[in-house]
């Protein structure tokens, strides 16, 4: 810039003919291209991955892979079935246990607790340091309480409660949220028409926070469904060929299936398990969808 | 603002409700205030109200922001329990039953005495199910097809919806959304209708639809409208009731009732020097 030019003279230079200026200085252009670096570096790191695992899993890329059952002597026609079911067993009860509870708690706080007491606190506080408790530890604590303790052993209902645990944390504080969302203009319309407390948090702010809790619920089930640790821990290290048939049966997961198979030294099961990386990751980013197409359908009504 | 030549014109035409029929006193309460004061913690929002509110009458609250008007109208149908910290003291009585007495269950109260909000807050429902959700909660049983119907006709609602009673309510325009309210608010059969400033967030048009609907409801039931319109005040109240936020001895700020009385003698010849500057336009 010129110095000590009369703002006159600036504001004269104006004319509908010369819109033409200087664009964007320098320095804005490298802060842009900084960021913009940041955001290529996760980017093609996860492009690599991708393309990496689905190059390598490729030839083992067919049906085979879901109608089979793992095999120690025949890797080039081995699947992951019993690890797909395994998968689905577990997640379904995690699911069954852990979203009651949860939507049970969150309203309870949300709606019915008396906000901020002394107990209040302590319980949010609380909620915040578990969701944020490795995962491992939760495999500890299923090991001891319900593989030990209530001797439920090596079970679909071990695993699923002990991911019930660790995801109910994440599944409190996006139904809170979620039910947060709900204006309190809509409760009042509710309570002003004689209806109960517990009328108008089951009937008005429940129903309207649904798909808040529903995306919230997704994204904490497809954490859960991709972890491994808290399942080693609890013993589903076992080879298995047979898909569950009950919540005491026996079960392997994907995670677990894939962290079995790269074990191995033999390349017929690293292509498998970079085969069945590629499912599990079709899984998540299908349940990942879902969640976003639901928040996106039901964007703010009010 | 309007000029006070303006005010004073449009207030002395026959736009008033009521010619010079009104009564003084109206023939039976509803609604007696005596020496009401509404806390919220320690601050005190209003003060020493006594107020008498009279059956099928429309009786309007005006007044500076912040002068503790919509918060004595939330006293009527104890709304003001839902806030922590808030509190009344001095008697609400309805019909003569005291409405912070121990026996007394607010849910019983709100259910005859219903409420119309600032914002339009019809429910994420359909239209049908907005209307039907009182009488559900309140366990009347049954099918509600003629109750919806009835209830949208008197709200003048039921011509523009009467196809569409399966559509969300989000699909109404703000004014409509506004009337359903209104005729969610009388599925309940109620006794009185409380307002907070139900026009303050739709067009003229709009306005004067509810404006309009108001006078039919008062042959039935009994309204308390506050409003920051005055015009609108002389135009659909019988009394009027003029609050304002003044400090104390103490230097605290609280609102106070400041005159009381039939509308066009509260705008025509107003008692009090602040109601006759508020009502001028010189203040507020």
């Amino acid at each position: 810039m010129s110095t000590r030019q009369s703002i006159e003279d600036q504001t004269q230079s104006f004319s509908p003919q010369s819109l033409s200026g200087k664009g964007t200085p320098l320095r804005d252009r490298i802060f842009m291209w900084a960021l913009f670096l940041a955001l290529a570096v996760g980017v093609f790191t996860l492009a690599v991955l991708l393309i990496y695992v689905t190059v390598k899993g490729w030839p083992r890329l067919d049906l085979r892979l879901i109608t089979n059952m793992p095999s120690v002597r025949d890797p080039e026609n081995a699947g992951a079935q019993s690890a797909l079911t395994g998968s689905i067993w577990v997640i379904t009860f995690t699911a069954l246990i852990a979203l009651p509870m949860g939507i049970m708690a969150a309203l309870y706080l949300e709606e019915f607790a008396r906000p901020n007491s002394k107990f209040q606190r302590f319980i949010e506080v609380n909620i915040q340091n578990l969701a944020a408790v490795p995962s491992i530890v939760y495999g500890i604590l299923g090991l001891a309480v319900f593989a030990r303790a209530l001797a439920l052993g090596q079970s679909v209902i071990t695993a699923s409660m002990t991911l019930a645990l660790l995801v109910l944390p994440v599944i409190i504080i996006s139904t809170r949220e979620a039910l947060r969302a709900v204006p309190r203009s809509i409760r009042d319309g509710s309570l002003a028409l004689g209806a109960t407390e517990w009328q108008t948090a089951y009937r008005q702010t429940l129903p309207a926070a649904i798909p808040g809790i529903a995306t919230g619920t997704i994204l904490a089930l497809s954490r859960a469904i991709g972890e491994a640790a808290p399942l080693l821990l609890l013993g589903a290290v076992s080879f298995i060929t047979f898909n569950p048939d009950g919540v005491l049966s026996n079960y392997t997961t994907m995670p677990i299936q894939i962290f079995n198979w790269t074990k191995e030294s033999r390349e017929e099961f690293q292509i498998l398990a970079a085969a069945t990386i590629v499912l599990l990751l079709v899984i998540l980013l299908a349940m990942n969808f879902i969640a976003i197409w639901i928040r996106n359908r039901t964007q703010k009504r009010w | 603002m309007s000029t006070p030549d303006e005010v004073t014109l449009n207030l002395s035409s026959s736009m008033l409700r009521h010619g010079s029929e009104l009564p003084l006193h109206a023939r039976e309460t509803v609604f007696s205030l005596d020496d009401v004061s509404v806390f919220y913690g320690d601050y005190e929002a209003i003060r020493n109200v006594t107020l008498p509110i009279g059956k099928n009458e429309i009786t309007a609250f005006i007044g500076p922001s912040g002068c503790g008007k919509s918060t004595l109208l939330r006293s009527f149908n104890r709304m003001n329990d839902l806030i922590p910290g808030a509190r009344v003291q001095g008697t609400v009585s309805y019909h003569g039953t005291d409405i912070y007495g121990p026996d007394v269950d607010p849910i019983e109260v709100r259910r005859r005495v219903g409420m119309v909000f600032q914002k339009p807050n019809v429910f994420p429902k359909s239209i049908y199910e907005n209307v039907a959700y009182g009488p559900k909660v309140n366990g009347i049983k049954g099918n509600y097809d003629d109750l919806v119907e009835e209830c949208l006709t008197r709200a003048a609602l039921w011509n523009e919806v009467k196809d569409d009673l399966k559509k969300s309510a989000y699909a109404l325009s703000g004014g409509q959304q506004q009337r359903l309210v209104i005729a969610r608010c009388i599925a309940v059969r109620p006794d009185v209708i409380l307002m907070d400033e139900p026009c303050a967030s739709l067009d003229p048009i709009a306005t004067a639809k509810i404006e309009d609907l108001m006078g039919e409801l008062a042959k039935d039931y009994t309204i308390v409208i506050v409003t920051h319109n005055m015009q609108q005040a002389a135009r659909v109240s019988d009394r009027t009731a003029f609050f304002t936020a003044e400090l104390d001895d103490n230097g605290v700020r609280h609102g106070r009732l400041v005159e009381f009385g039939p509308t066009r003698e509260l705008f025509s010849s107003p008692s009090d020097k602040r109601t006759e500057d508020y009502i001028s336009g010189r203040f507020g």
